[in-house]
C-alpha cells in the first residue's frame, strides 16, 4: 500500500510534522528524539540534498529496526564529509570500506549477523548499504546487482545527484540528459550529457524481482519515511534510490534544494514510485503538473539550454521524457495508485 | 587422524574446523575445491552456523568478507592469481582496517598470457599489501598454517594469506593428519574482535585520514607485523604442544649447519630442493636449504642468523620481478646486508615449469663453484626466444609473442610433465 | 573497544567542529503580521484564535478572541469581515472562513456558558460610558477588565444601540444580542436605561467620574427634500428597523419603495418583504457596482425578491406612486439628470440615506470640536477636552460594528493610560505577511465551507436567522484551512529540513531554536517555511 494522505489537516502531511496528528502519525523527522544518525557538524556544502535525504532515510530506518542497526557506506561525498578524522557524524554502527563495494560489504555484515543470530549472540540488527549514483550506477553496480540477484537481507539507498560530486561534478551514468558536467561540457553540436546515454537503476533493481524497489525525493518526507518503514519491514535485497539536488553540482541556491527535488516530481522528470517483486504498485501522483522548463530553468548545469537562442529542440526533448515517464508511471491519475 | 586426501580436500577440512562463520566462494583454478569442500559441509549441516556465500567476484568476496569481518565474523575465503588481483582494492582494505580474514592463495601465474599452473606471481605481487604471507610446502603444512593463521589474524587484527602452491599441492593426493575438533578448539579460541560494528556500541569505521594521521596509521600496520615476527614462532611452538608437530614459524632450515651454499625457497617446490640436496650431500657437496614460511612478514633476522655461516646462497624463486629480477632475492639480500655473501638469483617454474632434481643438481653444482650467473632464468628455452627477439627485430607487425613461441615449439605438454 | 588509531572513531564526535563558522547569512524566527490581523477594525489577532480552533480547543480560541473583543458571536453575524479580504488563502483557492469560525465559537460559548473572567484588580476609578453600542460595550468590556468601574448611560430601553436597532433579528438573533451584552455586564459593567446623557460634563460631575467614552450611535435618519403630497407615507429608515424592536410593526403597506444604496436600504428592503410587502424596490441613482452595500446582501435581497431601480432618483412623491428620474453616469462616475420620467406605485417611500449623530450632550464643553457632524478626536481617542474620549459612529470613520468595537478597544487603552497619568504606546506593527512570504507547496487542497442559508419561503416570510452557523467539524475544518501566515505554526518543516540539524525544536507551544553552532547558512529553513515565520539576515563581519 502506498503512503495514505491524510487529509484536510491545514497541511495535511506535506509539512515534517503536524501538532494536529496523533503522535503515531508523525513523522520521525518531527521527533524531538529522532536519532539525527547523521549529526551536526559534518562538512557537507549548505543545502546540501544527500546529508538531508540520509538523515532523513537513515533516522527512518533506526525507527523501524528500533534502532538495531548497521550501515556500509561507499565512497563519495556522504562517507568525506561525515568522516574525516577525527571526527565522524554517524552515531551509528557505520563502515566504509571502498567505492564500489558498499552492497557487498553489506551483504557481508548481514551475513554476520544471520550467524551470530543462530547463535544467540546478537539481536535482530538489519543492515543498509548507501551510496551515491556513481558508487551505486557505476562503479559499485556490480556488487549491487550481486546482492539483488542473491536477495541478499540487505537494503540499499542510493543518493541520486546525478554525478561525481565529489571529485568535481563528473558525469555518472545517472546524468541526465543534457546536463553540463566537467566530463561533459556544454561544448559541439550536442552540449551538454548526450540523449540516450545513462540508466535507470530502479528499472534495474526492478528487474531483479526483489521484494522492494522504490524512488523517492527529499521534498516528500513522509513518502520517502513511509518508504523506508515499509522496506525495513521486509526480507531480502531492497532498494530505495532517492533524489538528492545537489547545489554544486546543479548550480542552484542552497536554499532551493527542496525546491529543485519537487520541481524534479511535478515536472516528471523523476518519477516517484514504488514496486514489489517486479512490479509497480504505487506512483506519487503530480499534485500541481509543470512544464519541465521550470526544473531545468533554475539549474545552471542547463543554463547552455537557456542562452540568446533558447535550445528549443532539446528542452522538447527532455519534456518528450517527461512525458514518457508521466505516461509510464501514471503521474497524472488524480488517485495515489 | 591420517588420511589420504587432495590437499584442497585437507585444507577445506581444515577451515571447517576453525568454526568459520562467513565464506564467500567464487570461483577460480586452482582455489576451487577447497571452496567446494565447504560449500558442500555447510549444505550437508556438517558445517554449522556458518553463511556461505556465492559472490559474483573476486572484489565481492573479499568485500563481503570485509563487512563479515567487521562485524565479528570468522571470515575466510580463497582465491588466486587473476582473481587476486582482481580483488586487489579491497585486499589492501581489509588489511587497511585491520580485519582478520584468512584467505588461501592457491598460487596460480598472473596473465597475459593466461596460464592456470603454478607460480608465486599472485601472492608476491600483494607483499606491500598489508597482509600476511605465510608460505606452505606441504598440504599437512598447508592445512596446519590454516588452524595458526586463525589465530594470528585475530589476535593481531590483521588478515593472514595462506599460500600453497595451485595444483602442485591443491589438486595433489597426499597423506594428512587430520586434526580432531578439539584439538583445533583447544588452539584456537573463538574470535574477540579489537572492533566491531555493534549498535550497542557504536562505531565509524573507516574513515577519511589526512596527512596529520596516514603515516601514523601506515606505521603502525608495520609495527603490528613486527610483532607478528615475535607471534609466528610462538605460535609455531604452541601449535606443535597441541598437535604433536613441527609446523609454521618464520623459516626452516634444513642442513644448514655446515653448509656453504644454501638454497632459499618457498612452498612446494622446496620438496624437490631438498631431495636434490641430500642428493647432492651424499656426493659430498656442503649444502642446504632454508624454507621461508613467513614471507610478509620477512624474518630479516632469521634470515640472516640461517646464513650466517655460508658462503653463498641461491634464491629460487617461483616469480619474476620483470626489470630487476628476483622478489624473494631482493628481500634476501636485505637481510644479508654487509655479511660478505655471494648471492644468486633464480627464476624458476613460471607459469607451471616443472622443475626437475637434474636440472636443479646442475644449477646448485654451478653456483658452488661460483659459476652462475648472478641472475639465471632455469630451463629458459633460449632458442625460442632468441628466434622471437629476432623476429620482432625484423618485423613490426611481428604478432603476439606467446602464440608465435608455440608455433615454433609445437608443444606444450613435455615441458609441464 | 580498544580501536584503531585514527580510521576508527567514536560516534557523533563532529559535534567538535562547528560548522557554524561558514555562514555568511542566518536565520531568524520572527512573526510577520497577518493580513486577517491587519484587516481587522476590531485588532482581533484572528490567526491567534484560529490557532487553538485547529486544535479543537475552542475555548482557548474563544478567550484569545475575546482578548479583542467581546462579542464574537454577534461579529460571526454582522461582521462584514475585512479579514477575509486579506486573507492570504484567497490567492490559493479561497479565502478562511474566519467569520464562520467566529460565530462557531462565540455561539460555543453561550452554549457551554463561558464566562469572561472577573478583573483581578480594581483602581478605584470611574469611568462613564455613553450609549450601549458595540462601540460602548467594547470599551466597557475592556475598561473594566482593567480593573476601572464603569458605568454605562444608555438613552435607549435596551443595550446594544445599532446592532438591536439598525440591525434586523434575521440577522441577529436577539438572545445573540442578549447573550453577549449580559456576559459584558457580569464583569462587574453598570448600564442604566433610558438615562439620556444631555450634558456630559454635568454628568461626569455627578457620577464623580475620573473619564468618559462617548459612544452615541447615529439614530438620526437623514432627510432629502422630496416634493411630496400629505397623503405620501415618507419615513426614515432607521425609524423602521427600530419600530421593528417595538409592539407596533412598522406599516409600510403593499407597495415598498426604499431609497439609497446602503447596508440599511437593503435591511429595509428586506424587512418590508418579510413584513409582507409584495413589492420592496430600491431605487438607487447609480449601478449596481457602485452601490455602497454589500455585494452579498444585495445578492440575497435579490434572492427574496427584493428589486432594484439603478440609476434613478425620487423626483416627487404623491398618493400611491412616485414619479423617478433616470439617471446616467458621467465619465467620473457621478450620476447625472436625463430628462426621462417614470412613474412607480408606491403605499410608502422609505429614506434610506445614511445617518447622523445626537451631539447636544456635548454642548459647552470647552476644547471639544465637532465637524461635518462627528467629533473630532487624536490618536488617542481622546477629544479636545480632557478626560473624555470618543468612539464609534461619533467619530470620523467607517460605520460599522466592528469599527465601533475597534473604538472601543482602543479607547480603553487610552483612557486606562490617561487615568495612570501615562501615554498607551501601542506596540510596534510587524510587517505584513504578504503571499510572496509563504510556501504554499505546504498546505492541504480544503475548498471554503460553504454555511447553509435558510430555505428561501422562510426568508421571505419570517424573521428567523437566513445564514447558518457551522457545526464542529466543520468549524475546525474551516480553522485548519488557515494559513497562519507569518506565524509559526510548529509544522516542524525547519526542524526537518535542515541538513546540519541545527534547528532545536523546544517542544510542543514552545517553537523552535537555531543552533548557530551549527546552522550553515543555506536557508532552506527560509524556503521552506510554510508561513513566512523566518527570514535571513547578513551576518556581521
Amino acid at each position: 500500500m502506498p503512503l495514505q494522505p491524510v487529509k484536510f489537516y491545514q497541511t495535511g502531511t506535506f509539512t515534517v510534522g503536524n501538532r494536529l496528528l496523533a503522535p503515531e502519525d508523525r513523522s520521525v523527522q518531527a521527533n524531538m528524539q529522532r536519532t539525527n544518525s547523521l549529526n551536526s557538524g559534518h562538512r557537507a556544502c549548505q543545502g546540501c540534498g544527500e546529508a538531508l535525504g540520509a538523515r532523513y532515510a537513515i533516522d527512518a530506518a533506526m525507527n523501524a529496526s528500533n534502532r538495531q542497526l548497521i550501515a556500509a557506506n561507499a565512497t563519495g561525498c556522504l562517507e568525506v564529509f561525515s568522516t574525516p578524522y577525527p571526527e565522524t557524524s554517524w552515531q551509528i554502527p557505520w563502515i566504509h570500506s571502498l567505492f564500489g563495494n558498499a552492497a557487498a560489504v553489506a551483504t557481508g555484515i548481514a551475513a554476520a549477523i544471520k550467524v551470530k543470530r543462530q547463535k544467540g549472540q546478537s539481536g535482530d540488527v538489519r543492515v543498509v548499504a548507501q551510496g551515491g549514483d556513481g558508487g551505486t550506477t557505476d562503479i559499485g553496480f556490480g556488487c549491487l546487482s550481486g546482492m539483488f540477484e542473491r536477495n541478499d537481507d540487505v537494503l540499499y539507498i542510493c543518493y541520486d545527484n546525478g554525478g561525481y560530486m565529489n571529485t568535481g561534478v563528473q558525469r555518472s551514468s545517472a546524468t541526465p540528459p543534457a546536463a553540463r558536467t566537467a566530463t561533459t561540457m556544454p561544448l559541439g553540436p550536442e552540449p551538454g550529457n548526450p540523449f540516450g546515454q545513462g540508466k535507470f537503476v530502479p528499472a534495474i533493481a526492478m528487474a531483479h524481482e526483489i521484494p522492494y524497489v522504490a524512488t523517492a525525493t527529499v521534498a516528500d518526507l513522509r513518502d520517502l519515511e513511509h518508504k523506508v518503514t515499509k522496506a525495513m519491514g521486509l526480507r531480502g535485497a531492497r532498494y530505495i534510490h532517492i533524489l538528492v539536488p545537489c547545489p554544486l553540482g546543479w548550480g542552484t541556491a542552497s536554499h532551493d534544494t527542496i525546491r529543485m527535488a519537487r520541481l524534479a516530481k511535478e515536472t516528471g522528470i523523476f518519477p516517484v514510485f514504488s514496486a514489489e517483486y517486479g512490479e509497480i504498485k504505487s506512483a506519487l501522483a503530480i499534485r500541481r503538473p509543470l512544464p519541465v522548463e521550470e526544473y531545468l530553468r533554475p539549474q545552471k548545469r542547463y543554463a547552455h539550454l537557456f542562452g540568446k537562442s533558447p535550445a528549443v529542440a532539446t528542452i522538447a526533448r527532455i519534456q518528450a521524457q517527461a512525458d514518457k515517464n508521466i505516461r509510464k508511471y501514471g503521474l497524472l491519475e488524480k488517485e495515489v495508485r | 587422524m591420517l588420511k589420504q586426501c587432495e590437499g584442497s580436500h585437507a585444507v577445506a577440512e581444515a577451515v571447517a574446523l576453525c568454526r568459520p562463520e562467513v565464506i564467500c566462494a567464487y570461483p577460480i583454478s586452482p582455489q576451487t575445491h577447497i571452496v567446494e569442500g565447504l560449500g558442500e559441509m555447510v549444505k550437508s549441516g556438517d558445517l554449522t552456523d556458518c553463511e556461505f556465500i556465492n559472490v559474483e567476484s573476486e572484489f565481492a568476496a573479499m568485500s563481503v568478507a570485509i563487512g563479515s569481518s567487521a562485524t565479528g565474523a570468522r571470515t575466510y575465503t580463497a582465491t588466486a592469481s587473476q582473481g587476486l588481483l582482481f580483488m586487489v582494492e579491497a585486499v589492501y582494505n581489509a588489511s587497511g582496517l585491520g580485519l582478520p580474514i584468512v584467505m588461501t592463495v592457491a598460487n596460480r601465474a598472473i596473465g597475459a598470457p593466461i596460464n592456470i599452473w603454478n607460480d608465486h606471481s599472485d601472492s608476491l605481487s600483494q607483499r606491500d599489501c598489508g597482509w600476511i604471507q605465510l608460505f606452505a610446502e606441504s598440504n599437512q603444512e598447508a592445512l596446519d598454517l590454516h588452524i595458526q593463521a586463525f589465530k594470528l589474524a585475530e589476535e593481531l587484527s590483521l588478515p593472514v594469506m595462506v599460500c600453497m602452491d595451485g595444483f602442485i599441492l591443491t589438486h595433489a593426493y597426499e597423506r594428512v593428519d587430520m586434526p580432531t575438533q578439539a584439538q583445533v578448539d583447544a588452539f584456537l579460541p573463538p574470535y574477540e574482535p579489537r572492533q566491531v560494528l555493534d549498535p550497542a556500541d557504536p562505531v565509524s569505521i573507516g574513515a577519511m585520514v589526512g596527512p596529520e594521521a596516514f603515516m601514523e596509521v601506515r606505521y603502525l600496520a608495520h609495527a603490528k607485523q613486527m610483532q607478528a615476527l615475535e607471534r609466528i614462532p610462538q605460535l609455531a611452538e604452541e601449535f606443535k604442544q597441541v598437535f604433536g608437530r613441527e609446523c609454521g614459524g618464520l623459516v626452516r632450515t634444513y642442513c644448514t649447519e655446515d653448509a656453504e651454499t644454501i638454497v632459499i625457497a618457498m612452498g612446494s617446490v622446496l620438496g624437490t630442493i631438498k631431495d636434490t640436496v641430500d642428493e647432492m650431500r651424499a656426493a659430498g657437496h656442503k649444502i642446504g636449504v632454508l624454507g621461508i614460511t613467513s614471507f610478509r612478514p620477512f624474518p630479516l633476522l632469521a634470515v640472516a642468523a640461517a646464513l650466517k655461516n655460508c658462503k653463498r646462497f641461491v634464491v629460487l624463486e617461483k616469480s619474476l620481478a620483470v626489470g630487476i629480477g628476483g622478489i624473494v632475492a631482493t628481500n634476501v639480500r636485505m637481510a644479508v646486508t654487509g655479511m660478505g655473501l655471494k648471492g644468486y638469483t633464480v627464476v624458476a617454474g613460471l607459469g607451471g615449469r616443472a622443475i626437475t632434481v637434474k636440472a636443479l643438481t646442475g644449477l646448485f653444482d654451478k653456483a658452488g663453484r661460483d659459476e652462475l650467473e648472478l641472475l639465471t632464468f632455469l630451463d629458459l628455452d633460449w632458442n625460442a626466444v632468441n628466434k622471437q627477439l629476432e623476429r620482432e627485430k625484423q618485423t613490426r607487425r611481428s604478432g603476439p609473442a606467446a602464440e608465435a613461441m608455440l608455433r615454433d615449439l609445437g608443444t606444450v605438454a613435455s615441458k609441464i610433465a | 573497544m580498544d580501536k584503531p588509531f585514527a580510521i576508527t572513531l567514536n560516534p557523533g564526535s563532529s559535534l567538535a567542529n562547528h560548522t557554524g563558522s561558514w555562514r555568511t547569512s542566518r536565520p531568524l524566527y520572527l512573526d510577520r503580521l497577518p493580513p486577517c490581523n491587519a484587516a481587522c477594525p476590531a485588532g482581533e489577532d484572528i490567526q491567534g484564535w484560529l490557532f487553538h480552533a485547529e486544535s479543537g480547543d475552542y475555548e482557548k480560541a474563544w478567550r484569545v478572541l475575546t482578548e479583542n473583543n467581546p462579542m464574537p458571536a454577534i461579529m460571526g453575524r454582522v461582521c462584514y469581515h475585512p479579514c477575509e479580504g486579506g486573507c492570504n488563502r484567497q490567492h490559493l483557492d479561497e479565502s478562511v472562513g474566519i467569520n464562520s469560525v467566529e460565530r462557531f465559537l462565540g455561539d460555543e460559548a453561550i452554549k457551554r456558558g463561558w464566562k469572561f473572567d472577573k478583573p483581578a484588580h480594581s483602581t478605584g476609578k470611574r469611568v462613564l460610558v455613553v450609549g450601549a453600542g458595540p462601540s460602548g460595550l467594547s470599551a466597557a468590556y475592556h475598561l473594566a477588565r482593567l480593573g476601572h468601574a464603569v458605568e454605562i448611560h444608555e438613552a435607549g430601553p435596551l443595550a446594544g444601540g445599532m446592532m438591536r436597532f439598525g440591525i434586523p433579528k434575521y440577522r441577529l438573533p436577539r438572545e445573540v444580542l442578549d447573550a453577549e451584552v449580559g456576559r459584558i455586564l457580569e464583569t462587574g459593567v453598570v448600564l442604566r436605561l433610558d438615562t439620556k446623557v444631555a450634558n456630559i460634563a454635568e454628568s461626569m460631575k455627578a457620577g464623580k467620574f475620573d473619564a468618559a467614552f462617548l459612544a452615541v450611535g447615529a439614530h438620526i435618519g437623514k432627510r432629502a427634500y422630496i416634493p411630496a403630497g400629505d397623503a405620501t407615507k415618507i419615513i426614515d429608515a432607521v425609524s423602521v428597523l427600530r419600530s421593528m424592536e417595538g409592539e407596533d410593526k412598522p406599516l409600510l403597506g403593499r407597495r415598498v419603495v426604499i431609497y439609497g444604496g446602503g447596508n440599511t436600504a437593503i435591511d429595509v428592503a428586506r424587512t418590508a418583504k418579510r413584513l409582507g410587502a409584495s413589492e420592496s424596490i430600491i431605487v438607487y441613482r447609480r449601478t449596481r457596482e457602485k452601490m455602497p452595500a454589500h455585494d452579498f446582501e444585495v445578492e440575497e435581497a435579490l434572492q427574496e425578491g427584493v428589486m432594484m431601480k439603478w440609476l434613478s432618483t425620487i423626483k416627487q412623491a404623491g398618493e400611491g406612486n412616485i414619479t423617478i428620474e433616470k439617471m446616467e453616469l458621467d465619465e467620473k462616475g457621478f450620476p447625472q439628470s436625463t430628462g426621462e420620467f417614470e412613474t412607480l406605485e408606491a403605499d410608502s417611500v422609505v429614506l434610506a440615506l445614511g445617518q447622523d449623530v445626537d451631539l447636544s450632550l456635548l454642548e459647552g464643553v470647552p476644547g471639544l470640536e465637532i465637524n461635518d457632524g462627528v467629533v473630532r478626536v487624536g490618536d488617542n481617542m481622546m477629544t479636545g477636552a480632557a478626560g473624555i474620549f470618543a468612539g464609534g459612529d461619533m467619530v470620523p470613520s467607517e460605520r460599522t460594528v466592528t469599527v465601533g468595537v475597534g473604538h472601543g478597544k482602543k479607547a480603553a487603552r487610552h483612557i486606562d493610560a490617561w487615568l495612570r497619568g501615562e501615554t498607551h504606546v501601542p506596540p510596534a506593527k510587524h510587517e505584513i505577511a504578504g503571499f510572496d512570504r509563504l510556501n504554499t507547496w505546504y498546505y492541504s487542497e480544503a475548498p471554503h465551507t460553504i454555511r447553509p442559508m435558510l430555505n428561501i419561503i422562510r426568508r421571505q416570510s419570517t424573521f428567523d436567522e437566513v445564514l447558518g452557523g457551522l457545526d464542529e467539524t466543520n468549524a475546525q475544518f474551516e480553522a485548519r484551512r488557515c494559513l497562519s501566515c507569518g506565524n509559526c505554526f510548529e509544522c516542524d518543516n525547519c526542524y526537518g529540513v535542515c541538513p546540519d540539524n541545527a534547528v532545536i525544536k523546544l517542544g510542543p507551544g514552545k517553537r523552535f531554536e537555531f543552533n548557530y553552532d551549527y546552522c550553515k547558512g543555506c536557508g532552506m529553513c527560509v524556503t521552506e517555511c510554510p508561513c513566512g515565520a523566518i527570514k535571513m539576515e547578513a551576518e556581521e563581519i
